[in-house]
C-alpha cells in the first residue's frame, strides 16, 4: 500500500495546484463554475488525503515494517495506543498531519462560507492551496511518509519513550490545528487585500475559525506543559524551550487579533492593525512549525537537523514581504471609517490590552531567536534562560490580567464616573481584601510579585462573578426565572460575552497557578536507601521499598514513598524509570535491554493546595558487574547454538532462559537495594494552572459555539423591526 | 489491485472538481461588484443590531446610566438606519439591473 500512499500524495498535490489556477482564473477571468470547481479541489484534497493518512495509520497499527517511517518510530511491543500517535512522532507522519489538517479545516471554512464572501474565498481558496501544494512537496521530495525499506527489519526501533504519554496522542494534533486553523483568516486576509473587500464581512465569515484555532492552540500548549510536568522528569511545566516558545508566539497574536476584530467589527475601525496582526500571525504559525522542523534551535521538541530549512525560509520570507507589500499597497482602503470615541472605553482597554499582547510576543520572540540574533552580530550563540524572560514577561502578563478585568466592566465608545463606581467597587474591594488577608499568612508578602498577582486575579474574578451576577439579575427582572435557569439563559444569548468574561476567570486563575506555584516551591535532590526518609516543606516522604518488573516493552525500576505529616499519613507514591532495549547488539545479550532509551513515571499527588511530587533515577551501576556476566554467559550459550545449525528450538529455549536473566538481574534492585536517586518537589496551587486551562476552554466552547439559527434570525429580527419603525417615522 | 485504487481516486477526484464546469457556463457576474458591497452592508447590520443589543444589556446590568444608553441608542439605531437606507438603495439598483423589483433581491447573510 506504500505505492498507493505515494500516487495519492502526487495527485493530492496534482489537485492542490489545480485548486489555486482554477480559484485565481475563477476570480479574474473566468466566473463562478471555476471558482466552484476551486473550491471542490479543496473538498477533493481532504479526501484523498485522508485516505493517504489512513494507509499510514493502518501500517502502523499492523506494524508494517515495510515502511521506513513505522520500522523507525515503531514496534510490535509499542501498545496500540501509541502505535497510532507514532505517525507524528516523526518529521514526515507530522508533515502529512499537518497538511491533511489543513484540508480539512479548509474544506469546512469553505462549504461553510460558499455563500458569503463571494470575492474573498477564491483568492482565500489559492492561498489555502498555496499552503497545501508547499507542505505536500515537501512529504513528496523531502520527507516521504510511504519511502519503504528493501530489507524490512524483524522489529522496529519503537516510538520514542518519552512520547509514550496520553497527552502525546493530543497535544500535536491539537497545536497541528491551531496553526492550519490560523491559515484560514489568514488565507481570507489576503484576499480581503486582494479585492479590496475590506470592511467586516470577511471577519465575520473567519472570527470562528480564529477562535478555534486560538483555542486548539491553547489546548496543545497546555497538554504540552502537563506533559512536561508528568514525564519529563524535571518537575516543570513550562521551560522557555524555542518551540514551545514559537507555539506561544501566534497564540498571543491570535488573542490580540480576536479582541481587535470586534472593534472592526462594529466600529470599522483598526483595519491595518488588524490586516497586520492576522498576516503575522498566520506567519507565526507557519514559522513555528519551521522551528520544530528545521532543527534551527535547540530544543527537546524539535526533530532534528534536517533540509527543511532552506524551503521553509522561502515560504516565510514570500509571507512577510507579500504581507507588508499587500498592506502598504492597500493603505488607502484600510482607513478607519470612525475615530476612537473616548481614551476611557472598551475600544481603548481593547487597544491597549493589543499593544501589551504584541509587546509579549516581541519579547518572546526576541529571546527565542537571540541565538540567532547574537551568532549574526557576535559570531557565538548565545542564548537568554528563564530569568531573562520572567524579567519582561511577568510584568506585561501583570498588565494583561488586569485588564482582563477591567474589560468587562468598561462599556463600549464611553465610561462615565457614575458607571467606574458601580463597576470598579466590588472587584478593588476583592483586591484589596486578598492583599489585606495575605498580610496575615506569614511569609505571604516574603515574594511580593506572586501576592500582587494574587490581589489581580482576585479582581478578575471579581469583576466577572459580578458580571454573571448582574447579566442573572437582568433576566430575571424580565423573565422571572430561577437563578440558575437565567444565569444559563443569559449565558446561551450572549454567548461570546459571557464566554469571552469565563475565559478571562480561568487565565487569571491560571495564571495565579503558575504565579504561586513557581515562587512556592520546595525542591530537594536526595540520595536514599529503603527505609530511609527526608523532610521537605513540613513534609515527611520515607522510601519505603523498591520495585521491579519487565514486560517485553520494557523493564522498570521504581519505588513507593510514603508521605506523612506531623505523623498523619498524607499520601503513597510510586515512581518507576523504563528502560527501553535498545537495537544496538554490541551492548549484549543482555546488556542492550538496559542500554536503550528511558523515561520516567512520576509519583504525583496532587490536591488544590499542594503538589507532592517526585520521580526516581536508579543508578544502574551495581548491576554492570552481573549484566557483562550475562552477556558473556549468553553469547557463548549463542555462539554453540549458531555452530550446531541455530534451531528454531534452541533458539526460543535461548530467548526464554534470557528473558528470565533479565527478570533476575532486575530483581536485584528489590532483593538487594543500593541507594537510588530522587528528585522530591513540594509545590503550592500547580493544579489551579490546570483548573485555569479547563475554565478557559470551557469559555472559548462556549464563545464558539455557535447560537442556534431560528434563535439568531429571531434577535436579529427583532432590532430590525425597532430601527425600521424609526426609519419609518423618520421617513414620513 | 493498486493501480486500480489508484485510478478509482483519480476518477472520483475528476468527477468532483470537474462537476461545475460541466453544467452550463456561468460566466463572470456583472452584479458582483453589488452583490459584494450588499454582504458588507448586511454584516455592518448585523453588527450594528450586536452593538445596539450590547448597550442595551450594558445598561440592564448598570454599566450604562438611563440616560447615557438612551443618547447612545439614539446613536447606534441612527447609525442601523444609515445602514438600512444605503441597504435598500443597493438592493434597488440590484433590482434594476435584474430587470426586478427590489424585493426580489437576494435573501441577506445573517451573521
Amino acid at each position: 500500500m506504500a505505492t498507493v500512499g505515494r500516487a495519492l500524495l502526487i495527485v493530492a498535490f496534482a489537485v492542490a495546484l489545480y485548486g489555486i489556477g482554477a480559484s485565481l482564473y475563477g476570480a479574474f477571468a473566468g466566473g463562478r463554475a471555476w471558482v466552484d470547481s476551486g473550491r471542490r479541489a479543496v473538498y477533493a484534497l481532504a479526501g484523498v488525503l485522508t485516505l493517504a493518512f489512513a494507509i499510514m495509520e493502518a501500517a502502523f497499527l499492523r506494524s508494517d515494517f515495510t515502511f521506513s517511517i513505522v520500522a523507525t518510530h515503531s514496534s510490535t511491543t509499542t501498545p496500540t495506543f501509541y502505535k497510532a500517535t507514532a505517525a507524528w512522532s516523526s518529521q514526515e507522519g507530522s508533515l502529512l498531519l499537518w497538511v491533511w489538517l489543513l484540508s480539512v479545516w479548509s474544506s469546512i471554512a469553505l462549504a461553510l462560507t460558499r455563500r458569503r464572501v463571494r470575492e474573498v474565498a477564491p483568492v482565500a481558496t489559492a492561498v489555502l492551496m498555496t499552503f497545501a501544494s508547499f507542505f505536500l512537496m515537501l512529504t513528496i521530495f523531502f520527507a516521504q511518509p510511504f519511502a519503504t525499506l528493501a530489507q524490512p527489519p524483524s522489529e522496529g526501533t519503537g516510538l520514542n519513550p518519552l512520547l509514550r504519554h496520553p497527552a502525546m496522542m493530543f497535544h500535536p494534533p491539537m497545536l497541528y490545528s491551531g496553526y492550519t486553523l490560523f491559515s484560514i483568516p489568514f488565507a481570507f486576509a489576503i484576499g480581503a487585500l486582494v479585492t479590496r473587500r475590506l470592511n467586516a464581512e470577511w471577519i465575520v465569515s473567519t472570527r470562528r475559525f480564529a477562535l478555534a484555532a486560538w483555542l486548539c492552540l491553547g489546548v496543545g500548549i497546555v497538554l504540552g506543559a502537563r506533559w512536561s510536568y508528568t514525564e519529563l522528569g524535571w518537575g516543570g511545566f513550562w521551560a522557555w524551550d524555542p518551540v514551545e516558545n514559537a507555539s506561544l508566539l501566534p497564540w498571543l497574536t491570535g488573542t490580540a487579533f480576536i479582541h481587535s476584530i470586534m472593534i472592526q467589527e462594529r466600529r470599522g475601525m483598526l483595519k491595518v492593525w488588524n490586516a497586520s496582526l492576522v498576516l503575522a500571525t498566520g506567519t507565526l504559525a507557519i514559522l513555528g512549525t519551521f522551528l520544530v522542523r528545521s532543527g534551527i534551535l535547540d530544543s527537546i521538541h524539535a526533530f532534528g537537523a534536517s533540509t527543511l530549512g532552506v524551503p521553509f525560509l522561502i515560504l516565510i520570507g514570500a509571507m512577510v514581504l507579500g504581507s507588508v507589500g499587500l498592506v502598504v499597497w492597500r493603505r488607502a482602503d484600510l482607513r478607519s471609517e470612525h475615530e476612537l470615541d473616548s481614551l476611557f472605553s472598551r475600544e481603548a482597554v481593547f487597544l491597549l490590552q493589543n499593544v501589551v499582547l504584541v509587546a509579549l510576543a516581541f519579547v518572546v520572540w526576541w529571546g527565542t531567536f537571540f541565538p540567532l540574533i547574537s551568532e549574526v552580530f557576535t559570531g557565538t550563540k548565545a542564548s537568554v534562560g528563564p530569568p531573562w524572560f520572567d524579567k519582561y514577561i511577568v510584568p506585561l502578563a501583570f498588565v494583561v490580567v488586569a485588564l482582563a478585568g477591567i474589560g468587562p466592566l468598561v462599556p463600549w465608545r464611553r465610561l462615565t464616573w457614575a458607571s467606574v463606581r458601580r463597576g470598579f467597587a466590588i472587584p478593588l474591594a476583592a483586591a484589596l481584601a486578598t492583599w489585606l488577608a495575605l498580610l496575615l499568612v506569614p511569609s505571604a508578602w516574603a515574594q511580593p510579585k506572586p501576592a500582587a498577582f494574587a490581589g489581580v486575579a482576585a479582581f478578575v474574578l471579581a469583576s466577572v462573578v459580578q458580571e454573571l451576577w448582574r447579566g442573572m439579575r437582568a433576566r430575571q427582572a424580565v423573565s422571572r426565572e430561577a437563578a440558575p435557569v437565567a444565569l444559563a439563559g443569559i449565558m446561551r444569548r450572549n454567548r461570546r460575552r459571557y464566554g469571552g468574561y469565563v475565559i478571562h476567570a480561568g487565565f487569571a486563575t491560571l495564571l495565579l497557578g503558575v504565579a504561586i506555584s513557581t515562587s512556592f516551591q520546595h525542591a530537594k535532590d536526595v540520595s536514599l536507601m529503603p527505609g530511609q526518609g527526608t523532610r521537605l516543606d513540613g513534609y515527611d516522604i520515607r522510601y519505603v521499598r523498591a520495585t521491579a518488573s519487565a514486560t517485553a516493552e520494557k523493564i522498570s525500576l521504581g519505588a513507593v514513598l510514603d508521605v506523612s505529616k506531623g505523623g498523619r499519613h498524607v499520601a503513597t507514591l510510586r515512581t518507576t524509570r523504563g528502560f527501553y532495549p535498545s537495537q544496538d547488539v554490541s551492548q549484549g545479550i543482555v546488556g542492550r535491554f538496559f542500554g536503550g532509551e528511558s523515561e520516567s513515571q512520576v509519583g504525583l499527588r496532587a490536591g488544590l493546595g499542594r503538589d507532592i511530587w517526585t520521580v526516581i533515577n536508579p543508578n544502574l551501576t551495581p548491576l554492570a558487574g552481573i549484566i557483562d556476566q550475562g552477556n558473556r554467559t549468553f553469547a557463548r550459550a549463542m555462539t554453540a547454538i549458531v555452530r550446531g545449525g541455530a534451531s528454531q528450538r534452541a533458539l526460543s529455549e535461548l530467548y526464554a532462559l534470557r528473558d528470565q536473566a533479565i527478570l533476575a538481574v532486575a530483581r536485584r534492585f528489590v532483593a538487594n537495594p543500593w541507594p537510588a536517586d530522587f528528585r522530591f518537589i513540594v509545590s503550592t496551587l500547580t493544579t489551579w494552572i490546570w483548573i485555569g486551562a479547563i475554565v478557559t476552554f470551557l469559555g472559548g466552547l462556549l464563545a464558539l459555539w455557535p447560537a442556534p439559527a431560528a434563535a439568531r434570525r429571531r434577535v436579529s429580527a427583532g432590532y430590525a423591526a425597532r430601527v425600521a419603525r424609526e426609519l419609518a417615522r423618520t421617513t414620513q | 489491485m493498486e493501480l486500480l485504487i489508484v485510478f478509482a481516486v483519480v476518477l472520483a477526484v475528476v468527477a468532483v472538481v470537474g462537476a461545475p464546469l460541466r453544467g452550463r457556463a456561468r460566466g463572470l457576474d456583472p452584479d458582483a461588484a453589488l452583490r459584494a458591497e450588499l454582504a458588507d452592508l448586511e454584516a455592518a447590520k448585523d453588527a450594528k443590531y450586536r452593538e445596539i443589543r450590547d448597550a442595551e444589556l450594558d445598561q440592564r446590568t448598570g454599566k450604562l446610566s438611563v440616560e447615557d444608553h438612551r443618547a447612545l441608542d439614539a446613536e447606534l439605531r441612527a447609525e442601523a438606519i444609515a445602514l438600512l437606507k444605503r441597504t435598500d438603495a443597493v438592493r434597488a439598483r440590484l433590482g434594476a439591473l435584474a430587470g426586478e423589483t427590489p424585493s426580489a433581491a437576494p435573501p441577506s447573510a445573517v451573521g
